[in-house]
């Protein structure tokens, strides 16, 4: 399994980066997750709105969430 | 009827009854003044963050770039700037923005028309203007606003000036489908909620600040103090508005409340517009994160042509009103 936040290196970006291995450490899944700084990735992947946390190259989660229990939810649906 | 009269009462209470504050003093004044102002700013800030919110659910940018890429020119720079109001733009979000519609095939000129539109009539302005200045200014600068991205994307369109995007905007194409989410009510009002209390968090330092200053100038400064500098006589006072606005976006929030005193103060009511103006759209941190998508050229272009957009609004107002 691939879990990565996709971003523009803005501060939210890094945030959503750090709540989601927060979340994937909570869960206590054995997975790295990578921070990929590549604008145009997001946009093949039809999203424009970032920070964007992708999962097996799909997006489920686009745009800033401070909630890591959405977080924890997305990721274990995805799983 | 006023519907903050309420509002009103509790906050003559609060400064004259419980703080004792004898009325008709500067100190008075200026503490009443500060209190009304704050509550009904948070509540408007609340009613209207949230109800843009659920609107937006319905509008992600990629719904929005679907629609823009079917649509012909002109149509498309009115669809794209009022579609660009309900959508939230920080600058971090320019760059995917741009090249998200560019390479989906949304021509140059509807796409500036958004990128203008979207930050300077955003939903927290909105709220200060409606708050601070009423829903008369608050519409002519949604209006003014509007015309400005309107004919500022349609003369960049005209030019004809593809080439000075950078090489790798163009050289990738996509399709506008979209990967359509579908929301029940419960979840797009849970994220409204969440989202009106995110930007809450997010300014409410900067408004109470800009709204304590401007309290301070309400109750100490006599009226009429600066309508000798900015009066709508002076013709340098809206450049000078424009130039003084641009390196102050991210503090849009605190800025307006500030600005609505100063109109008290006498000065002239295009000089406020164009200032306001500046602020929001014309932002130097923008333009160098935009410098990675596209040449200096465009970009100066881009400003020189909104700038311009904004100079023609202060004169007009202050010729208009005076």
């Amino acid at each position: 399994m691939k879990i990565e936040v996709l971003g523009s290196g803005c501060p939210t970006c890094k945030m959503l980066f750090e709540i989601t291995k927060k979340a994937v450490k909570e869960l206590g899944l054995n997975v790295e997750v990578d921070y990929v700084n590549d604008i145009q990735k997001i946009i093949q992947m039809g999203v424009m709105q970032i920070p964007v946390l992708a999962i097996n190259d799909k997006p489920v989660l686009t745009g800033f969430t401070s909630d890591i229990e959405k977080i924890k939810k997305v990721i274990q649906e995805n799983l | 009827m006023n519907l903050f009269y309420p509002v009103e009462l509790f906050a003559r209470w609060l400064t004259y009854s419980v703080f004792s504050i004898t009325p008709k003093t500067y100190l008075g004044e200026a503490v009443n003044f500060f209190i009304y102002d704050t509550i009904k700013i948070f509540i408007l800030l609340a009613i209207i963050v949230f109800v843009v919110s659920v609107i937006r659910s319905f509008l992600p940018p990629e719904k929005i770039r679907f629609i823009l890429s079917s649509k012909s020119k002109y149509t498309g720079n009115v669809l794209a700037s009022i579609l660009g109001i309900i959508t939230p733009f920080c600058t971090c979000s320019a760059i995917p923005l741009f090249l998200g519609f560019v390479q989906a095939g949304v021509p140059l000129g509807v796409t500036f028309s958004f990128l203008v539109a979207s930050p300077m009539i955003n939903e927290v302005a909105l709220v200060l203007l409606l708050g601070m200045f009423g829903w008369k200014i608050a519409s002519i600068y949604i209006v003014s606003g509007l015309l400005i991205a309107i004919f500022s994307g349609i003369i960049i369109g005209k030019m004809k000036i593809e080439s000075l995007v950078e090489t790798f905007v163009l050289a990738n194409k996509i399709n506008s489908q979209t990967v359509s989410v579908n929301l029940a009510w419960r979840e797009r009002l849970l994220d409204a909620k969440d989202y009106t209390w995110d930007i809450i968090k997010k300014v409410w330092l900067y408004i109470v600040i800009g709204i304590g200053i401007g309290a301070w100038i309400h109750g100490y400064i006599p009226t009429d103090f600066l309508a000798h500098y900015l009066s709508a006589n002076n013709w340098y006072a809206v450049p000078l508005a424009v130039v003084v606005g641009i390196p102050l976006y991210s503090n849009a929030a605190g800025i307006i409340p500030l600005v609505s005193v100063l109109t008290e103060k006498g000065v002239a009511l295009g000089t406020t517009l164009a200032f306001m103006m500046a602020v929001t759209a014309l932002s130097l941190p923008e333009f160098m994160i935009l410098r990675r998508v596209m040449k200096i050229k465009l970009i100066i272009i881009f400003a020189s042509v909104v700038g311009l957009g904004i100079l023609f609004t202060g004169y007009l107002f202050n010729g208009l009103i005076g």
